[in-house]
């Protein structure tokens, strides 16, 4: 190849490099074909038309059994439940099974919306739950169970009868009977392709107007004062060098702030102070809260329950350990496998009265 | 009057006539007081606890020309310049300095009930230019987010059914980094950022009601290169669903156009660095202009389709509820907006004059191609300066000169991108959309910079 020609390939090559990525870019020996066995692991997904859906059947009897054990702690025994999650059921009326509009949302005073006021997709509920649920340990319920539970979940919204099995072959008849299930609209211009029959222009079309625009504004919304340090103290949430502060929301507006105390890098864990890391790598955050009930009692009520106990922590390690149901309700805490040092200083740190 | 400020390094620009001879001999006075009206009223106002408040932030920076003609901190050396500082690699991985303690992500206060579904909003108020620290990024989980091994971690594409694609492919991260690559600058904002704005004020500060909004340059490979790679009969598979690693396995349709036009990429770069593990370490979708619950973290699987896939966040959540009672279903694109990051909600302006009033703007179209800036609660405007480069899709840093002549000010920024579409007005957004929508809450936001300085998110009716 004589040099020009070697110039003219070196300039195509580069030529190709600023067009993108070709349209077909061969890129030899990278990646390999996915065998059966593969797919059929990961491609779990249930469309609309029901294309993926396996088959299987489960009762409203079975689901309620699979309810109870694994999802009425966060989701309460009716579904009601706001204390974890949005509830999954309510709002919902035999009218809605009918007309599959649910009237409830054009009632602006109506307070929350529930999973099943929403949905419009039988579909949807059967993939989530599939891959999601339970919260703590998803994709662990058999097909049988995901269709006995989504069938529960639709019976307590009055959307299939108590004696209804729901399968592959009678999911279309829950579809058809879905509150929602003419109540989602395409006509936004916020889908950034054309499969679908979307509108073409933005639905609100404002001005650029630069002059003597709006008449003196008037102030509609603001927080009130009271609600001023509900985000914690902003000054402790702005820089400490620039134009301007952040405003000490711990005290009355107007107020002078305090002086900007000599920054500190942030402290190790003191004594006494919550063992946050550890609370969140050992997973106990995911049933337990500072000050609330989740699916477990919260460490603050835990703290205080066994305050005056001398083998506090002794005991407090022990059930760690082991789990137990009872002393605060029925749902069971499993037995925890995380390293003894790090069930003590948890133990220790619940027995000293869990500050944070 | 440019020389009236003898307090050093403080930049007094002011117009002509700004203040009279005699607002020149106030000025004077409370210079060498070191105070100025509204810190002199804010100590009348807590008079009552005198006794434990110390000097107030401006007063702390103001720092006049003591009596004795020097300032301390220049008269007196500081030990870093008389000491011996610390050595190479003290830090294997740089921190901020300790004194930026307060810049973090936050969540808002029980606005979720776990920690696993929930989200945390980036420190807009503290951020400059356009790149967002990657440990300052939002986060945003389903189910909780997980250190991911990358050497264990694998990309699958197949066909909703095999007449879709010819050839179902495996990857490893190994083999995605080796191929052709390209790295952008793109904005990832949350369908449901500004969301608890919709009917009223309901949070203090940018932090929370905008920073569900972060900005990154994302190296990875285009989806379109893999697709080409497995045979995808492009005429019929009009829609991809992207499906995530972890365990709420999060899925989302995507329209095959974007993927088409070489937009969507397959990323594990992030800022010169690979993915943080909150932002799906080690592989993750990036959708330009698209809300962030389609940028599919700990990317797991692409699967081509002829219909969308009504995910439970696009069935359930990430629907947008209508004044008729129905939900607008698959809406993606976020629109263009914009807002002022400084001064803003929950801050202390120090004193009168000059302030340089930053913001930001992004459109889910494109460019953004303009921002204008009004200080009267939307009346007036003027253009501000967009700072390049303009990329599409990409958050565009805006800067305008403004001099606060201590009165009340309503601060706000109207964004207009490439295409013409222009930032709505609240008033202008309800009118088509009404209150309950949660999601692409779009509207002008607006600061009120009290007398005090001390600046409250507010709406205007």
């Amino acid at each position: 190849m004589s040099s020009s020609r070697k110039s003219v390939a070196a300039a195509a090559a580069l030529l190709l490099a600023a067009a993108g990525v070709a349209a077909q870019t061969a890129l030899p020996g990278l990646g390999r074909p996915a065998t059966v066995k593969e797919i059929a692991a990961w491609d779990i997904d249930v469309r609309p038309d029901f294309k993926g859906l396996p088959k299987g059947a489960g009762s409203v009897a079975q689901g309620q059994d699979v309810w109870e054990g694994k999802c009425a702690s966060c989701h309460g025994v009716f579904g009601e439940a706001n204390e974890v999650f949005s509830p999954l059921v309510g709002g919902t009326t035999a009218d809605d099974v009918r007309s599959g509009r649910v009237a409830r949302l054009t009632d602006t005073g109506f307070p929350g919306r529930t999973t099943l006021m929403k949905v419009a997709t039988v579909s949807t509920l059967w993939d989530y739950i599939h891959r999601a649920m339970p919260w703590n340990a998803p994709k662990s319920l058999k097909v049988d169970e995901v269709y006995a539970v989504t069938a529960f979940l639709l019976n307590l919204g009055g959307v299939v009868p108590d004696n209804f099995v729901l399968s592959d072959k009678t999911i279309a008849e829950a579809q058809a009977r879905l509150p929602n299930r003419n109540g989602m609209r395409l006509d936004h211009a916020l889908w950034p392709g054309k499969g679908l029959a979307t509108a073409k222009a933005p639905d609100v079309q404002a001005k650029a107007c630069m002059k003597d625009c709006e008449p003196e504004p008037k102030l509609a919304s603001m927080l009130p004062d009271h609600a001023r340090n509900n985000h914690g103290n902003l000054a402790e949430q702005n820089r400490l060098v620039g134009a301007q502060r952040g405003a000490d929301t711990t005290r009355a507006p107007g107020a002078a702030a305090a002086a900007p105390a000599a920054v500190v890098a942030a402290a190790p864990a003191a004594a006494g102070q919550a063992p946050t890391a550890l609370l969140g790598k050992s997973g106990c955050v995911a049933c337990h809260a500072a000050d609330s009930k989740l699916v477990g009692p919260s460490f603050k009520d835990i703290a205080a329950k066994y305050a005056g106990r001398a083998d506090g922590a002794h005991y407090l390690a022990g059930k760690i350990k082991s789990g137990g149901a009872g002393v605060w309700g029925q749902v069971p805490m499993p037995p925890q496998t995380l390293p003894d040092a790090d069930v003590q200083t948890l133990a220790r740190w619940l027995a000293d009265g869990a500050r944070r | 009057m440019q020389g009236s400020d003898s307090r050093p390094g403080r930049l007094v620009k002011a117009p002509e006539n700004f203040i009279d001879a005699e607002g020149v001999r106030t000025v004077f006075q409370e210079a060498k007081a070191g105070r100025r009206d509204f810190i002199r009223r804010a100590f009348a106002g807590a008079a009552a606890g005198a006794a434990a408040v110390a000097a107030p932030a401006a007063l702390a920076q103001a720092n006049p020309v003591p009596a004795d003609g020097g300032d301390p901190h220049i008269l007196n050396l500081p030990e870093h310049s008389r000491g011996l500082g610390q050595g190479v690699a003290t830090e294997g991985y740089g921190k901020p300095s300790k004194f930026e303690a307060n810049v973090q992500r936050r969540p808002s206060p029980g606005l979720t009930q776990t920690a696993q579904a929930s989200v945390s909003f980036a420190p807009l108020q503290s951020l400059f230019g356009i790149v967002t620290p990657s440990g300052l990024h939002f986060e945003r989980h389903h189910q909780g987010w997980w250190d991911v091994d990358p050497s264990k971690h694998r990309l699958m594409l197949n066909g909703s059914d095999a007449t879709l694609m010819k050839t179902p492919k495996v990857f490893t991260m190994d083999e995605l980094m080796r191929m052709p690559c390209v790295s952008r600058f793109h904005f990832i904002e949350c369908g449901a950022n500004s969301g608890m704005e919709w009917g009223n004020v309901a949070v203090p500060t940018v932090q929370y009601s905008h920073g569900m909004l972060s900005c990154s340059e994302f190296t990875g490979v285009p989806l379109k290169l893999l697709l080409d790679q497995c045979g995808v009969d492009y005429k019929r598979a009009r829609f991809v669903l992207a499906e995530g690693a972890d365990g709420s396995s999060m899925t989302r349709t995507i329209p095959m156009e974007l993927v088409e036009s070489g937009e969507v990429l397959v990323a594990y770069g992030q800022n010169g660095e690979m993915l943080r593990p909150e932002n799906g370490y080690p592989l993750r979708l990036v959708v330009p202009g698209v809300q962030g619950v389609s940028w599919v973290k700990y990317l797991r699987r692409i699967e081509v389709g002829d219909q969308p896939y009504a995910a439970k966040d696009e069935a359930i959540h990430y629907v947008d509820l209508m004044p008729d009672g129905r939900h607008r279903q698959y809406s993606s694109t976020q629109e263009c907006k914009s807002v002022v990051t400084t001064p803003s909600g929950g801050q202390l302006l120090l004193d009168k004059g000059f302030y340089n009033i930053s913001g930001l703007a992004w459109s889910g179209r494109g460019k953004v191609a303009r921002v204008d800036v009004s200080v009267d609660g939307g009346r007036n405007w003027r253009p501000a300066r967009l700072e390049g480069p303009v990329m599409a899709k990409c958050l565009t840093r805006f800067n305008i000169d403004w001099v606060w002549d201590g009165k009340p000010a309503i601060v706000q920024s109207r964004a207009t991108d490439e295409t013409g579409y222009v930032q709505p007005t609240y008033r202008q957004l309800r009118a088509v959309r009404g209150t309950r929508s949660i999601y692409h809450n779009n509207a002008v936001q607006s600061w009120l910079v009290q007398e005090s300085g001390e600046v409250k998110n507010v709406q205007l009716s």
